[in-house]
């Protein structure tokens, strides 16, 4: 009994969506369901949630590369039929939560996560990413899975976190801190609203593949790709094809997304940028987006030396200099960026200033700056 | 073992942050231990940390543009791959990715885990991600004629589905909201399930100009990204006042409560002071302490959810709850980034959610009729301006739907609105004026 290749349609279901999470939900979550009062963090890494009816919920939270192997889960699987009867749940970041009911039930299973460490040495389960400090880097594919990448994704995250690994599990920072990756403007991560983004770019424009373009692309639709209008239809020798305006390219790399005749990827072209001061949440001030603060690093797998030692001046400059609750792009804004380049050290060029859609928004049309 | 060396990922072993090279390689050994009768290529784990120990070397990655993969009747979830030097690569040669629509919140039980895990290794690489960044499981690299075997596997025996990719309804997705969040302004999580529920043939079958995303946050703190990242965002509020135990809140003030609840505690802060912490950091000022009782002019209240964060067990949300609409939101690709804009300042939120339902198939066919193709909701709102969106939503101008009237006077008027119309006579203009 199985899928039968001859009749595929047979005793097809579709259309079920997915499990209904009310199976999922461990009893004490259940019972307490819109019930809760308040929260406390207790230490890093660990969360009381306490309930009107008096019950508390215990979470320890994990951090866990989002890439996960079945052997990987199945022992989180084990570690939750252990400790937390059979339940066990993901955050919107990656982080592995495991929740009980009883606060006696903490301390074993705290102390079960954190010798768990895989053969080559690296933490299975580092307790952490709460409160004012660093959590868990959403990020995307890289080069493990997408054709699009101008950087690795996994590799630049474990680079990052493994130098930045004492802020998972402390909460010294003012405010928290979130840290996303793209490995391209694509931005399947959608990382443009980050205390601290780290992009895949590109820096020279696509290859045309004038032997096969026709054959691989609508060139109309390739044409139209382009946001700035650098792509024109062309005849090269006798086959159709494009011809690219190079100075009005910039790289986004929608053109290969629509054509794969046009590959941008570049081991010198592509590289890092580094964007800062974007946050989601509303509180105190708005939702806004990250600006681009580093234009250009290189790609420097296995250890990514210029991204890291870059997010960690910010980081630096910011844990010394800003208030309490105080996001990295409110901390920016309060200073001014003259002084946010100058605090952190990075180097200010003309690669940082806006040229494209209402670039003029975020020139300076005042005489209030500071020497 | 893998074939090669492996420099580049051997450096990506060490270090305490855990290793995803470390857990591929865990895998790699699995295969090549089991008697399982494995239905994909036993070196499927060691080809791929080959191929990306090149693809680091290189700076370049070694999977072919796009490629048609799929399962009958559904024109999403599948995400075609393949590797660009299968004659080096041969076990990762199709390496198709499923997306399986993940369940509000992310909560499992280990049987169904370890039910994926099994299909999962037996029919694939045995590698995820735990998960995408729309919210779905996501299971990476399958041959093609396995996709229809773990499709019937999951819809038979596991009772689950596939989630969206191309020109669909992706995915929605959901904060942790009611199950354990004493923030959340409705239930998330109903919300979630009940729109992926309705929407299942928009969600598998291709029927829009480009994606379209939906998420939903029980409050403005915002914990599933939604006002960044979704075409739709329903977030949470109150029209209310908040609620205040003044008892608590005194006791926050004699550091007997630790401030937002605990989350600064890695350094010292020194005492905390509520006029410093809370009531000079309100955005709208609209708060005051006296020393002995905590007012707060509910009117001025923005719900920024600055007080309620700070002082979780003296200040609660009020009690006649909905959400605030948003649209429009996306990342840069193709006119630069879009926040999610407001649209319908409070809407309730009860089952079965039929307000926000009609609105969203009224702007889904006002897209589906002026939309480009690859336009995202939030383009053609720029496009053609908030004003028409706002007639196609049916609804009326709002001053708390801007951040500030526009400063140029270039404003479209419908020529019914204007007096006499616009046709007028330029030989009655000449009677009047010489040349």
């Amino acid at each position: 009994m199985g899928y039968d290749p001859k009749n595929p349609m047979k005793d097809r279901i579709t259309d079920i969506g997915p499990r209904d999470y009310k199976e999922f939900l461990p009893p004490v979550i259940k019972r307490n369901f819109g019930k809760w009062l308040y929260h406390e963090i207790l230490e890093p890494g660990l969360l009381v949630h306490v309930s009107e009816s008096g019950e508390k919920v215990f979470t320890v939270r994990v951090g866990g590369a989002r890439l996960m192997s079945a052997t990987h889960i199945r022992e989180i699987c084990d570690i939750a039929e252990k400790h937390c009867d059979g339940y066990v749940r993901w955050t919107t970041r990656n982080n592995i939560e495991f929740m009980v009911d009883d606060e006696a039930k903490v301390k074993p299973l705290m102390e079960d996560l954190e010798k768990r460490k895989f053969a080559g040495g690296s933490l299975k389960f580092p307790r952490g990413g709460t409160g004012a400090g660093l959590t868990n880097v959403v990020h995307t594919q890289g080069y493990l899975h997408c054709h699009t990448a101008a950087i690795d994704a996994s590799g630049v995250v474990k680079a990052v976190m493994d130098e930045l690994y004492e802020d998972f599990g402390k909460m010294r920072l003012p405010a928290h801190v979130r840290i996303s990756l793209a490995c391209c403007l694509n931005m399947c991560g959608a990382v443009h609203c980050s205390d601290i983004a780290i992009l895949g770019v590109h820096r020279k424009p696509p290859m045309v593949d004038h032997e096969n373009l026709a054959n691989m692309c609508e060139i109309p639709l390739a044409v139209a790709s382009c946001p700035t209008g650098a792509i024109k239809a062309t005849t090269v020798g006798d086959k159709k094809s494009v011809v690219v305006n190079n100075d009005k390219c910039m790289y986004c790399g929608n053109c290969f997304t629509m054509c794969p005749a046009m590959p941008l990827a570049d081991a010198e072209g592509s590289g890092v940028a580094l964007l800062v001061g974007g946050k989601l949440s509303n509180r105190i001030t708005a939702p806004m987006f990250s600006k681009v603060v580093v234009p250009f690093l290189p790609n420097e797998a296995p250890r990514w030396t210029q991204t890291v030692e870059a997010i960690k001046k910010i980081l630096e400059a910011y844990a010394k200099d800003a208030k309490k609750y105080e996001r990295l792009g409110d901390w920016a804004a309060r200073i001014g960026w003259e002084r946010f380049f100058e605090k952190t050290g990075l180097p200010f060029t003309e690669h940082l200033i806006d040229d494209y859609r209402f670039a003029y928004t975020t020139w300076r049309t005042s005489t209030q700056f500071k020497f | 073992m893998a074939k090669r060396k492996t420099p580049l990922l051997d450096e990506l072993e060490k270090g305490k942050w855990p290793s995803f090279v470390s857990d591929i390689r865990q895998e790699a050994e699995w295969r090549n231990k089991t008697d399982v009768d494995l239905q994909t290529p036993k070196e499927v784990c060691d080809d791929l940390l080959d191929l990306l120990e090149l693809s680091l070397k290189d700076q370049e990655c070694h999977w072919k543009h796009g490629g048609v993969a799929g399962v009958f009747g559904y024109g999403g979830g599948v995400i075609g791959r393949y590797c660009d030097r299968p004659d080096e690569f041969p076990a990762v040669k199709d390496f198709h990715t499923l997306r399986v629509n993940q369940p509000s919140s992310y909560f499992y039980k280990t049987d169904f885990l370890r039910q994926m895990c099994e299909l999962w290794e037996r029919r694939g690489s045995g590698i995820t991600n735990m998960h995408g960044s729309t919210g779905d499981i996501i299971l990476l690299g399958t041959t093609t004629p396995q996709l229809e075997e773990v499709f019937w596997e999951l819809t038979h025996n596991l009772q689950q589905d596939l989630g969206g990719s191309g020109s669909n309804l992706r995915s929605p997705n959901c904060c942790i909201g009611k199950s354990r969040c004493e923030f959340a302004c409705y239930d998330t999580q109903e919300a979630c399930r009940n729109f992926t529920m309705e929407y299942q043939d928009e969600l598998h079958r291709p029927s829009f100009g480009y994606k379209f995303k939906m998420k939903f946050d029980g409050c403005p703190n915002g914990c599933v990204a939604s006002i960044a990242r979704s075409d739709m965002s329903v977030i949470g509020t109150w029209k209310d006042d908040i609620r205040i135990d003044q008892e608590a809140v005194r006791a926050y003030v004699g550091g007997e409560f630790k401030p937002d609840g605990g989350a600064h505690a890695g350094r010292d802060w020194g005492a905390f002071d509520i006029v410093k912490e809370v009531i000079d950091l309100c955005p709208t000022r609209c708060m005051g302490w006296n020393g002995n009782k905590l007012g707060i002019n509910n009117r001025e209240c923005n719900r920024c959810m600055h007080c309620i964060n700070t002082m979780p067990r003296a200040l609660r949300i009020g009690t006649e709850t909905g959400a605030s609409i948003l649209f429009g939101a996306k990342a840069p690709i193709l006119e630069g980034a879009q926040l999610s804009t407001l649209t319908i300042p409070f809407m309730p939120m009860e089952e079965p959610f039929s307000e926000l339902k009609e609105l969203i198939e009224k702007i889904w066919d006002w897209w589906s009729d002026e939309g480009r193709s690859r336009e995202r909701l939030g383009e053609l709102m720029q496009r053609k301006s908030f004003a028409k969106f706002l007639e196609v939503c049916g609804v009326k101008a709002d001053p708390r739907m801007i951040k500030e009237p526009r400063s140029n006077p270039y404003i479209f008027w419908k020529e019914e609105d204007i007096p006499g119309g616009w046709e007028r006579d330029i030989n009655d203009f000449r009677k009047r004026h010489q040349k």
